[in-house]
Protein backbone atom coordinates (compact mmCIF):
# COMPACT_ATOMS: atom_id res chain seq x y z
CA UNK A 1 0.00 0.00 0.00
CA UNK A 2 1.01 3.27 -0.48
CA UNK A 3 1.10 5.00 3.02
CA UNK A 4 3.36 1.95 3.85
CA UNK A 5 5.50 2.96 0.47
CA UNK A 6 5.92 6.55 1.45
CA UNK A 7 6.53 5.78 4.95
CA UNK A 8 9.14 3.26 4.06
CA UNK A 9 11.08 5.29 1.25
CA UNK A 10 10.14 8.86 3.14
CA UNK A 11 9.84 10.36 -0.48
CA UNK A 12 8.86 13.65 -1.27
CA UNK A 13 8.55 15.47 -4.01
CA UNK A 14 11.10 18.37 -3.71
CA UNK A 15 10.61 20.28 -7.29
CA UNK A 16 7.51 20.80 -9.27
CA UNK A 17 5.55 23.09 -11.54
CA UNK A 18 2.55 24.71 -9.67
CA UNK A 19 0.03 22.36 -10.60
CA UNK A 20 -3.70 23.42 -11.35
CA UNK A 21 -6.30 22.53 -9.06
CA UNK A 22 -10.23 23.36 -9.30
CA UNK A 23 -10.75 22.77 -13.44
CA UNK A 24 -14.68 22.35 -12.70
CA UNK A 25 -15.92 24.98 -10.05
CA UNK A 26 -18.87 26.61 -8.86
CA UNK A 27 -20.24 27.42 -12.25
CA UNK A 28 -20.74 23.57 -12.80
CA UNK A 29 -22.72 22.71 -9.48
CA UNK A 30 -24.58 25.76 -9.99
CA UNK A 31 -25.21 24.06 -13.21
CA UNK A 32 -25.74 20.58 -11.71
CA UNK A 33 -28.08 22.17 -9.26
CA UNK A 34 -30.39 24.09 -11.43
CA UNK A 35 -30.50 21.17 -13.79
CA UNK A 36 -31.97 19.03 -11.24
CA UNK A 37 -34.76 21.12 -9.94
CA UNK A 38 -35.49 21.58 -14.29
CA UNK A 39 -35.73 18.43 -14.66
CA UNK A 40 -37.16 17.63 -10.78
CA UNK A 41 -40.50 19.35 -11.25
CA UNK A 42 -41.50 17.74 -14.68
CA UNK A 43 -41.10 14.10 -12.75
CA UNK A 44 -42.74 15.40 -10.17
CA UNK A 45 -45.12 17.22 -11.56
CA UNK A 46 -46.29 14.56 -14.22
CA UNK A 47 -46.57 12.65 -11.15
CA UNK A 48 -49.34 14.86 -9.42
CA UNK A 49 -51.09 15.28 -13.02
CA UNK A 50 -51.50 11.67 -12.91
CA UNK A 51 -52.66 11.32 -9.24
CA UNK A 52 -54.14 14.45 -8.45
CA UNK A 53 -55.39 16.52 -11.65
CA UNK A 54 -58.87 17.54 -10.19
CA UNK A 55 -57.40 18.83 -7.40
CA UNK A 56 -53.75 20.46 -8.44
CA UNK A 57 -54.62 20.35 -12.11
CA UNK A 58 -54.76 23.59 -13.20
CA UNK A 59 -51.54 24.96 -11.06
CA UNK A 60 -49.63 22.94 -12.18
CA UNK A 61 -49.61 22.59 -15.58
CA UNK A 62 -49.25 26.51 -15.06
CA UNK A 63 -46.22 26.08 -13.23
CA UNK A 64 -44.21 22.98 -13.89
CA UNK A 65 -42.82 24.91 -17.56
CA UNK A 66 -42.56 27.91 -16.08
CA UNK A 67 -39.87 26.96 -13.03
CA UNK A 68 -38.44 24.28 -15.02
CA UNK A 69 -37.79 26.52 -18.17
CA UNK A 70 -36.40 29.33 -15.99
CA UNK A 71 -33.84 26.57 -14.21
CA UNK A 72 -33.12 24.96 -17.26
CA UNK A 73 -31.97 28.68 -18.51
CA UNK A 74 -30.00 29.13 -15.56
CA UNK A 75 -28.44 25.73 -16.18
CA UNK A 76 -27.29 26.09 -20.64
CA UNK A 77 -26.83 30.05 -19.19
CA UNK A 78 -23.52 28.75 -16.72
CA UNK A 79 -23.35 25.74 -18.88
CA UNK A 80 -21.82 28.67 -21.97
CA UNK A 81 -20.09 30.86 -19.02
CA UNK A 82 -18.19 28.10 -17.50
CA UNK A 83 -16.23 27.75 -21.06
CA UNK A 84 -13.24 29.63 -22.10
CA UNK A 85 -14.13 29.87 -25.61
CA UNK A 86 -17.82 29.93 -24.88
CA UNK A 87 -19.02 31.58 -28.85
CA UNK A 88 -17.63 28.22 -29.85
CA UNK A 89 -20.80 26.88 -28.08
CA UNK A 90 -21.99 25.59 -32.34
CA UNK A 91 -19.15 23.21 -32.55
CA UNK A 92 -21.18 20.77 -30.15
CA UNK A 93 -23.63 20.79 -33.01
CA UNK A 94 -21.65 21.47 -36.21
CA UNK A 95 -18.84 19.67 -35.28
CA UNK A 96 -20.58 16.47 -32.65
CA UNK A 97 -18.59 13.82 -30.73
CA UNK A 98 -20.73 11.20 -30.07
CA UNK A 99 -18.62 9.27 -27.59
CA UNK A 100 -18.88 11.83 -25.83
CA UNK A 101 -21.47 12.35 -22.90
CA UNK A 102 -21.54 16.31 -22.98
CA UNK A 103 -22.13 16.43 -26.59
CA UNK A 104 -24.90 13.69 -26.41
CA UNK A 105 -26.10 16.06 -22.90
CA UNK A 106 -26.05 19.17 -24.87
CA UNK A 107 -28.34 17.56 -27.63
CA UNK A 108 -30.43 15.91 -25.05
CA UNK A 109 -31.04 19.13 -23.38
CA UNK A 110 -31.32 21.78 -25.87
CA UNK A 111 -34.06 19.05 -27.35
CA UNK A 112 -35.44 19.36 -23.92
CA UNK A 113 -35.78 23.31 -23.25
CA UNK A 114 -37.74 23.17 -26.69
CA UNK A 115 -39.81 20.91 -25.67
CA UNK A 116 -40.82 22.86 -22.34
CA UNK A 117 -40.49 26.19 -23.93
CA UNK A 118 -43.51 25.15 -25.86
CA UNK A 119 -45.14 23.91 -23.01
CA UNK A 120 -43.90 27.43 -21.16
CA UNK A 121 -46.29 29.36 -23.77
CA UNK A 122 -48.79 27.25 -23.54
CA UNK A 123 -48.91 27.68 -19.97
CA UNK A 124 -48.53 31.80 -20.51
CA UNK A 125 -51.36 31.63 -22.84
CA UNK A 126 -53.40 30.19 -20.36
CA UNK A 127 -52.32 32.67 -17.94
CA UNK A 128 -53.18 35.27 -20.65
CA UNK A 129 -56.38 34.50 -21.56
CA UNK A 130 -57.02 34.71 -17.30
CA UNK A 131 -56.11 38.60 -17.48
CA UNK A 132 -56.31 39.44 -20.72
CA UNK A 133 -57.99 42.75 -20.08
CA UNK A 134 -55.07 43.67 -17.82
CA UNK A 135 -53.02 42.94 -20.31
CA UNK A 136 -50.98 45.31 -23.20
CA UNK A 137 -51.42 44.40 -27.04
CA UNK A 138 -48.54 42.66 -27.12
CA UNK A 139 -49.20 40.45 -24.93
CA UNK A 140 -52.62 39.57 -26.19
CA UNK A 141 -51.28 38.18 -29.72
CA UNK A 142 -50.38 35.03 -27.10
CA UNK A 143 -54.20 34.11 -26.97
CA UNK A 144 -54.32 33.80 -30.85
CA UNK A 145 -51.99 31.14 -31.31
CA UNK A 146 -55.02 28.74 -30.78
CA UNK A 147 -52.66 25.71 -31.11
CA UNK A 148 -51.17 25.90 -27.99
CA UNK A 149 -53.59 23.83 -26.22
CA UNK A 150 -53.88 21.35 -23.73
CA UNK A 151 -54.27 18.53 -26.20
CA UNK A 152 -50.67 19.54 -27.12
CA UNK A 153 -49.82 20.40 -23.88
CA UNK A 154 -50.08 16.90 -22.77
CA UNK A 155 -48.65 14.93 -25.78
CA UNK A 156 -45.42 17.40 -25.14
CA UNK A 157 -45.46 16.38 -21.58
CA UNK A 158 -45.08 12.70 -22.20
CA UNK A 159 -42.12 14.09 -24.60
CA UNK A 160 -40.95 15.73 -21.76
CA UNK A 161 -40.76 13.10 -19.34
CA UNK A 162 -39.43 10.94 -21.61
CA UNK A 163 -36.21 13.38 -22.73
CA UNK A 164 -35.87 14.28 -18.63
CA UNK A 165 -34.71 11.08 -17.85
CA UNK A 166 -31.32 11.44 -19.97
CA UNK A 167 -31.13 14.85 -19.40
CA UNK A 168 -31.00 14.20 -15.70
CA UNK A 169 -28.82 11.71 -16.25
CA UNK A 170 -26.22 12.88 -18.63
CA UNK A 171 -23.92 14.45 -15.74
CA UNK A 172 -23.13 11.39 -14.18
CA UNK A 173 -21.75 9.93 -17.59
CA UNK A 174 -19.72 12.83 -17.89
CA UNK A 175 -18.62 12.49 -14.38
CA UNK A 176 -17.98 8.94 -15.69
CA UNK A 177 -15.80 9.68 -18.40
CA UNK A 178 -13.37 12.06 -16.48
CA UNK A 179 -11.33 9.04 -16.09
CA UNK A 180 -8.75 11.00 -13.52
CA UNK A 181 -11.52 11.38 -10.61
CA UNK A 182 -11.74 7.92 -9.71
CA UNK A 183 -14.42 8.80 -7.06
CA UNK A 184 -17.14 9.57 -9.72
CA UNK A 185 -18.52 6.62 -10.53
CA UNK A 186 -21.35 6.06 -13.01
CA UNK A 187 -23.82 4.02 -11.27
CA UNK A 188 -23.76 6.03 -7.75
CA UNK A 189 -23.82 9.16 -9.86
CA UNK A 190 -26.58 7.97 -11.91
CA UNK A 191 -28.73 7.03 -8.81
CA UNK A 192 -27.53 10.16 -7.35
CA UNK A 193 -28.91 12.40 -10.00
CA UNK A 194 -32.33 10.70 -10.41
CA UNK A 195 -32.67 11.54 -6.34
CA UNK A 196 -31.29 14.86 -6.77
CA UNK A 197 -34.20 15.73 -9.42
CA UNK A 198 -37.00 14.26 -7.19
CA UNK A 199 -35.68 15.91 -4.23
CA UNK A 200 -35.76 19.23 -5.24
CA UNK A 201 -38.94 18.65 -7.38
CA UNK A 202 -40.78 17.77 -4.46
CA UNK A 203 -39.38 20.62 -2.87
CA UNK A 204 -40.30 22.92 -4.69
CA UNK A 205 -44.00 21.65 -5.01
CA UNK A 206 -43.62 22.13 -1.72
CA UNK A 207 -42.77 25.32 -1.74
CA UNK A 208 -45.56 26.89 -3.76
CA UNK A 209 -48.11 24.72 -2.79
CA UNK A 210 -49.05 26.18 0.29
CA UNK A 211 -53.25 25.89 -0.27
CA UNK A 212 -52.59 22.29 -1.63
CA UNK A 213 -54.87 19.46 0.77
CA UNK A 214 -52.49 17.33 3.10
CA UNK A 215 -52.68 13.90 1.18
CA UNK A 216 -50.83 15.86 -1.63
CA UNK A 217 -48.48 17.23 0.28
CA UNK A 218 -48.03 13.95 2.09
CA UNK A 219 -47.10 12.38 -1.14
CA UNK A 220 -44.60 15.17 -2.03
CA UNK A 221 -43.42 14.80 1.32
CA UNK A 222 -42.42 10.73 1.39
CA UNK A 223 -40.52 11.84 -2.33
CA UNK A 224 -38.73 13.79 -0.27
CA UNK A 225 -38.36 12.06 2.54
CA UNK A 226 -37.39 8.79 0.50
CA UNK A 227 -34.71 10.50 -2.32
CA UNK A 228 -33.37 12.32 0.64
CA UNK A 229 -32.66 8.80 2.77
CA UNK A 230 -31.20 7.48 -0.22
CA UNK A 231 -28.97 9.80 -1.44
CA UNK A 232 -27.93 10.02 2.24
CA UNK A 233 -26.93 6.10 2.13
CA UNK A 234 -25.38 6.45 -0.89
CA UNK A 235 -22.92 9.59 0.04
CA UNK A 236 -22.27 7.32 3.42
CA UNK A 237 -21.68 4.58 1.60
CA UNK A 238 -19.07 6.60 -0.25
CA UNK A 239 -17.38 8.31 3.04
CA UNK A 240 -17.19 4.95 5.51
CA UNK A 241 -16.61 2.36 2.91
CA UNK A 242 -14.97 4.41 -0.32
CA UNK A 243 -11.42 4.12 0.90
CA UNK A 244 -11.76 -0.32 0.32
CA UNK A 245 -11.89 0.16 -3.35
CA UNK A 246 -8.71 2.25 -4.44
CA UNK A 247 -6.07 4.18 -3.35
CA UNK A 248 -7.10 7.29 -5.12
CA UNK A 249 -10.81 6.98 -3.57
CA UNK A 250 -8.80 6.76 0.31
CA UNK A 251 -7.52 9.51 -1.08
CA UNK A 252 -10.01 11.92 -1.99
CA UNK A 253 -12.43 10.97 0.75
CA UNK A 254 -9.67 12.41 3.52
CA UNK A 255 -10.48 15.41 2.54
CA UNK A 256 -13.86 15.16 3.70
CA UNK A 257 -12.93 13.18 6.73
CA UNK A 258 -12.23 14.89 10.39
CA UNK A 259 -8.84 17.12 9.37
CA UNK A 260 -9.88 17.61 5.98
CA UNK A 261 -10.16 20.71 4.46
CA UNK A 262 -14.06 20.21 3.38
CA UNK A 263 -14.68 17.69 6.32
CA UNK A 264 -17.63 20.77 7.89
CA UNK A 265 -18.67 22.00 4.28
CA UNK A 266 -19.67 18.33 3.78
CA UNK A 267 -21.56 17.38 6.79
CA UNK A 268 -23.09 20.85 6.50
CA UNK A 269 -24.32 19.65 3.11
CA UNK A 270 -25.41 16.52 4.63
CA UNK A 271 -27.65 17.95 7.27
CA UNK A 272 -29.11 20.66 5.54
CA UNK A 273 -29.61 18.66 2.40
CA UNK A 274 -31.04 14.89 4.17
CA UNK A 275 -30.68 14.71 7.57
CA UNK A 276 -32.92 17.86 8.34
CA UNK A 277 -35.04 17.67 5.62
CA UNK A 278 -35.59 13.88 6.27
CA UNK A 279 -36.41 14.58 10.34
CA UNK A 280 -39.36 17.23 9.37
CA UNK A 281 -40.67 15.28 6.86
CA UNK A 282 -40.89 12.43 9.91
CA UNK A 283 -42.27 15.01 12.22
CA UNK A 284 -44.75 15.87 9.98
CA UNK A 285 -46.17 12.86 8.83
CA UNK A 286 -46.58 11.89 12.51
CA UNK A 287 -48.23 14.80 13.38
CA UNK A 288 -50.11 15.41 10.51
CA UNK A 289 -49.06 19.05 9.77
CA UNK A 290 -47.79 20.52 6.40
CA UNK A 291 -46.08 23.23 8.00
CA UNK A 292 -42.76 21.85 9.00
CA UNK A 293 -42.53 20.48 5.15
CA UNK A 294 -41.95 24.52 3.45
CA UNK A 295 -38.56 24.57 5.85
CA UNK A 296 -37.59 21.02 4.34
CA UNK A 297 -38.57 21.50 1.03
CA UNK A 298 -36.33 25.10 1.11
CA UNK A 299 -33.32 23.19 3.34
CA UNK A 300 -33.52 20.49 0.37
CA UNK A 301 -32.60 22.88 -2.15
CA UNK A 302 -30.08 24.99 -0.30
CA UNK A 303 -28.23 21.95 1.30
CA UNK A 304 -28.24 19.97 -2.42
CA UNK A 305 -26.30 22.89 -3.91
CA UNK A 306 -23.29 22.49 -1.17
CA UNK A 307 -23.83 18.70 -1.19
CA UNK A 308 -23.17 18.79 -5.03
CA UNK A 309 -20.44 21.65 -4.70
CA UNK A 310 -18.14 19.40 -2.19
CA UNK A 311 -18.22 16.20 -4.39
CA UNK A 312 -17.31 18.20 -7.57
CA UNK A 313 -14.70 20.08 -5.71
CA UNK A 314 -12.75 17.27 -3.97
CA UNK A 315 -11.61 15.12 -6.98
CA UNK A 316 -10.33 17.63 -7.86
CA UNK A 317 -7.87 18.52 -5.32
CA UNK A 318 -5.41 15.57 -5.79
CA UNK A 319 -2.50 15.81 -7.66
CA UNK A 320 -2.39 13.86 -10.95
CA UNK A 321 1.14 13.36 -11.55
CA UNK B 1 2.89 3.55 -37.85
CA UNK B 2 2.41 3.79 -33.80
CA UNK B 3 4.58 6.15 -32.36
CA UNK B 4 5.31 5.76 -28.66
CA UNK B 5 7.77 7.31 -26.53
CA UNK B 6 10.33 6.13 -23.66
CA UNK B 7 12.31 7.72 -21.02
CA UNK B 8 15.19 5.69 -19.36
CA UNK B 9 15.21 7.62 -15.67
CA UNK B 10 18.36 5.63 -15.06
CA UNK B 11 20.15 7.89 -17.47
CA UNK B 12 17.96 11.14 -16.66
CA UNK B 13 19.84 13.37 -14.52
CA UNK B 14 17.34 16.38 -14.00
CA UNK B 15 19.11 19.20 -16.16
CA UNK B 16 15.59 20.19 -17.70
CA UNK B 17 17.16 20.19 -20.85
CA UNK B 18 13.80 19.14 -22.42
CA UNK B 19 11.56 21.28 -20.44
CA UNK B 20 12.89 24.14 -21.70
CA UNK B 21 13.19 22.89 -25.13
CA UNK B 22 9.65 22.12 -25.14
CA UNK B 23 8.69 25.75 -23.98
CA UNK B 24 10.86 26.98 -26.79
CA UNK B 25 9.46 25.10 -29.60
CA UNK B 26 5.90 25.18 -29.03
CA UNK B 27 5.95 28.97 -27.21
CA UNK B 28 4.12 27.34 -24.36
CA UNK B 29 2.74 30.35 -22.09
CA UNK B 30 3.75 31.12 -18.73
CA UNK B 31 2.86 28.84 -15.79
CA UNK B 32 1.71 26.15 -18.49
CA UNK B 33 3.66 22.70 -19.43
CA UNK B 34 3.88 20.40 -21.54
CA UNK B 35 6.56 18.56 -20.04
CA UNK B 36 7.79 19.03 -16.95
CA UNK B 37 10.56 16.93 -15.13
CA UNK B 38 9.89 15.99 -11.01
CA UNK B 39 11.97 15.71 -8.40
CA UNK B 40 11.23 13.21 -5.61
CA UNK B 41 13.48 12.86 -3.02
CA UNK B 42 13.79 8.83 -1.48
CA UNK B 43 14.72 8.20 1.90
CA UNK B 44 16.15 9.77 5.31
CA UNK B 45 19.19 11.34 5.36
CA UNK B 46 21.98 10.12 4.90
CA UNK B 47 20.57 7.81 3.15
CA UNK B 48 18.73 9.89 0.16
CA UNK B 49 18.55 9.80 -3.47
CA UNK B 50 17.00 12.08 -5.83
CA UNK B 51 14.80 10.88 -8.71
CA UNK B 52 14.08 12.55 -11.81
CA UNK B 53 10.63 11.86 -13.42
CA UNK B 54 9.90 13.85 -16.91
CA UNK B 55 6.38 13.74 -17.27
CA UNK B 56 4.46 14.59 -20.63
CA UNK B 57 0.75 13.11 -22.23
CA UNK B 58 1.36 9.49 -22.79
CA UNK B 59 -0.79 9.65 -25.80
CA UNK B 60 -3.02 6.79 -24.82
CA UNK B 61 -4.42 4.24 -27.10
CA UNK B 62 -7.80 4.43 -25.53
CA UNK B 63 -7.48 8.17 -24.76
CA UNK B 64 -10.20 9.42 -22.11
CA UNK B 65 -9.73 12.95 -23.60
CA UNK B 66 -10.48 11.60 -27.20
CA UNK B 67 -13.34 9.75 -25.83
CA UNK B 68 -14.64 13.01 -23.45
CA UNK B 69 -14.08 16.09 -26.15
CA UNK B 70 -17.18 17.09 -27.35
CA UNK B 71 -16.05 18.52 -30.81
CA UNK B 72 -13.44 16.14 -31.82
CA UNK B 73 -10.87 18.92 -31.06
CA UNK B 74 -8.76 16.05 -29.74
CA UNK B 75 -8.36 13.54 -32.35
CA UNK B 76 -5.87 10.70 -33.38
CA UNK B 77 -3.27 11.31 -35.92
CA UNK B 78 -2.60 8.22 -38.30
CA UNK B 79 0.77 7.50 -36.53
CA UNK B 80 -1.13 7.24 -32.89
CA UNK B 81 -0.17 10.65 -32.01
CA UNK B 82 -3.24 12.28 -30.08
CA UNK B 83 -3.61 15.83 -31.37
CA UNK B 84 -5.40 18.67 -30.53
CA UNK B 85 -7.04 20.73 -33.10
CA UNK B 86 -7.14 24.54 -30.80
CA UNK B 87 -9.10 26.02 -33.48
CA UNK B 88 -12.28 23.85 -33.19
CA UNK B 89 -11.61 23.27 -29.27
CA UNK B 90 -14.69 25.01 -27.17
CA UNK B 91 -12.52 25.15 -23.99
CA UNK B 92 -15.08 22.86 -22.15
CA UNK B 93 -12.37 21.23 -19.77
CA UNK B 94 -13.72 17.88 -20.27
CA UNK B 95 -10.55 16.66 -21.37
CA UNK B 96 -8.17 17.89 -18.41
CA UNK B 97 -10.92 16.49 -15.78
CA UNK B 98 -10.13 13.28 -17.33
CA UNK B 99 -7.14 12.64 -18.27
CA UNK B 100 -5.07 10.77 -15.38
CA UNK B 101 -1.83 12.42 -15.67
CA UNK B 102 -2.75 15.93 -15.64
CA UNK B 103 -1.00 16.39 -18.84
CA UNK B 104 -3.86 18.59 -20.87
CA UNK B 105 -3.60 22.67 -19.05
CA UNK B 106 -5.48 25.57 -20.75
CA UNK B 107 -3.41 27.73 -22.32
CA UNK B 108 -4.22 31.23 -21.23
CA UNK B 109 -3.37 33.01 -24.27
CA UNK B 110 -5.83 31.11 -26.75
CA UNK B 111 -8.51 30.07 -24.05
CA UNK B 112 -8.31 26.53 -25.47
CA UNK B 113 -7.15 22.97 -24.00
CA UNK B 114 -3.38 22.23 -25.23
CA UNK B 115 -0.95 19.64 -24.33
CA UNK B 116 1.95 17.88 -25.79
CA UNK B 117 1.77 16.42 -29.56
CA UNK B 118 4.93 14.42 -29.93
CA UNK B 119 6.26 17.65 -31.70
CA UNK B 120 4.01 16.52 -34.26
CA UNK B 121 4.63 19.03 -36.61
CA UNK B 122 8.59 18.75 -36.05
CA UNK B 123 7.53 14.91 -37.43
CA UNK B 124 5.56 15.90 -40.49
CA UNK B 125 9.16 17.15 -41.37
CA UNK B 126 11.16 13.77 -40.26
CA UNK B 127 12.98 15.47 -37.53
CA UNK B 128 12.50 14.24 -33.70
CA UNK B 129 10.82 15.87 -31.04
CA UNK B 130 12.35 18.83 -29.47
CA UNK B 131 13.07 17.31 -26.09
CA UNK B 132 14.67 14.24 -28.00
CA UNK B 133 16.93 16.23 -29.56
CA UNK B 134 17.67 18.38 -26.25
CA UNK B 135 18.52 15.41 -23.97
CA UNK B 136 22.21 15.25 -23.37
CA UNK B 137 22.30 11.65 -22.37
CA UNK B 138 19.82 10.03 -24.77
CA UNK B 139 17.13 9.07 -22.03
CA UNK B 140 14.21 10.66 -24.44
CA UNK B 141 14.00 7.81 -26.31
CA UNK B 142 11.19 8.00 -29.40
CA UNK B 143 10.33 5.52 -32.31
CA UNK B 144 8.25 3.85 -34.02
CA UNK B 145 6.29 0.88 -31.99
CA UNK B 146 5.39 -1.28 -34.26
CA UNK B 147 8.54 -1.59 -36.38
CA UNK B 148 10.82 -4.04 -33.95
CA UNK B 149 13.94 -2.82 -35.52
CA UNK B 150 13.86 0.58 -34.16
CA UNK B 151 15.37 2.08 -31.19
CA UNK B 152 12.78 2.28 -28.89
CA UNK B 153 10.94 -1.32 -29.93
CA UNK B 154 14.70 -3.17 -29.11
CA UNK B 155 15.07 -0.72 -25.99
CA UNK B 156 11.27 -2.50 -24.82
CA UNK B 157 12.68 -5.92 -25.54
CA UNK B 158 16.04 -5.46 -24.46
CA UNK B 159 14.33 -3.97 -20.81
CA UNK B 160 10.99 -5.79 -20.39
CA UNK B 161 12.23 -9.11 -19.60
CA UNK B 162 12.22 -8.22 -15.84
CA UNK B 163 9.72 -5.91 -15.65
CA UNK B 164 11.88 -3.02 -16.57
CA UNK B 165 9.40 -1.50 -18.45
CA UNK B 166 6.60 0.37 -16.72
CA UNK B 167 3.66 2.69 -17.88
CA UNK B 168 1.82 5.14 -14.94
CA UNK B 169 -1.65 4.13 -13.82
CA UNK B 170 -2.02 0.96 -16.33
CA UNK B 171 -5.45 0.43 -13.75
CA UNK B 172 -7.34 3.12 -15.91
CA UNK B 173 -6.79 1.12 -18.78
CA UNK B 174 -5.71 3.68 -21.41
CA UNK B 175 -3.24 1.82 -22.55
CA UNK B 176 -0.42 4.87 -22.96
CA UNK B 177 2.24 4.87 -25.52
CA UNK B 178 5.01 6.35 -23.20
CA UNK B 179 7.40 3.79 -21.19
CA UNK B 180 9.43 3.94 -18.44
CA UNK B 181 12.67 2.33 -17.80
CA UNK B 182 13.51 2.58 -13.87
CA UNK B 183 10.94 3.74 -12.74
CA UNK B 184 9.61 2.62 -9.09
CA UNK B 185 6.66 3.29 -7.40
CA UNK B 186 7.40 6.92 -6.04
CA UNK B 187 8.20 8.42 -9.14
CA UNK B 188 5.04 6.73 -11.56
CA UNK B 189 2.70 6.99 -8.88
CA UNK B 190 1.50 10.45 -7.49
CA UNK B 191 0.22 9.22 -4.06
CA UNK B 192 3.26 7.53 -3.08
CA UNK B 193 5.44 10.76 -2.27
CA UNK B 194 4.48 13.64 0.24
CA UNK B 195 3.66 17.19 -1.10
CA UNK B 196 4.71 19.10 1.88
CA UNK B 197 4.69 22.72 2.00
CA UNK B 198 8.38 23.21 4.10
CA UNK B 199 10.17 20.81 2.45
CA UNK B 200 10.46 21.96 -0.57
CA UNK B 201 14.61 22.67 -1.80
CA UNK B 202 14.00 24.90 -4.52
CA UNK B 203 10.77 26.49 -4.97
CA UNK B 204 7.43 26.73 -3.07
CA UNK B 205 4.97 23.88 -4.60
CA UNK B 206 1.96 26.02 -5.13
CA UNK B 207 -1.37 25.77 -7.14
CA UNK B 208 -2.56 27.76 -9.85
CA UNK B 209 -5.92 29.08 -8.71
CA UNK B 210 -9.43 27.84 -10.32
CA UNK B 211 -8.89 28.01 -13.76
CA UNK B 212 -12.36 26.84 -14.86
CA UNK B 213 -14.89 29.67 -16.28
CA UNK B 214 -14.09 33.16 -16.03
Amino acid sequence: MVEHTVAATNAIVTLDVPIPQVIWGWMITLNMWAKSIGTGVIFVGAYLLARYKDQVGESVKIWMPIISFIFLNIFLLFTLLDLHQPLRMWHIFAHPHWTSAITVGAWMATLFTAVIFVMTLIALRKIAIKYQDKLPRMCRKLIELKFLNDELYDKLLKVAVILAIPVTMYTATIMGEATARELWQTPAELIQMMLAALLTGSAVFLIIGGGWSYEVKRDLAIILGASAFLSFVIYMGEYYFGHMKAEEVAAIIAYVKEHGPYHIMFWAGQWIAFIIPMALVYFSLKSRSSSLLYLAGILAIVGLYITKHVWLIIPQLLPLS
Amino acid sequence: MKLGFLVDLNLCMGCKGCEVACKVENQVPLHSWRLRVKYVDVGVYPETKRTYTPLRCNHCEDAPCERICPVSALHYLENGIVNIDKERCIGCAGCMMACPYGAIYMDPETNTADKCTYCAHRIASEMMPACVVACPVEANIFGDLEDPTSHISKYIMAHQKDGGVKVRKPEKNTHPKHFYVGGGEVQLNPLAAKREEGYNLFNKITHLDHIGGH
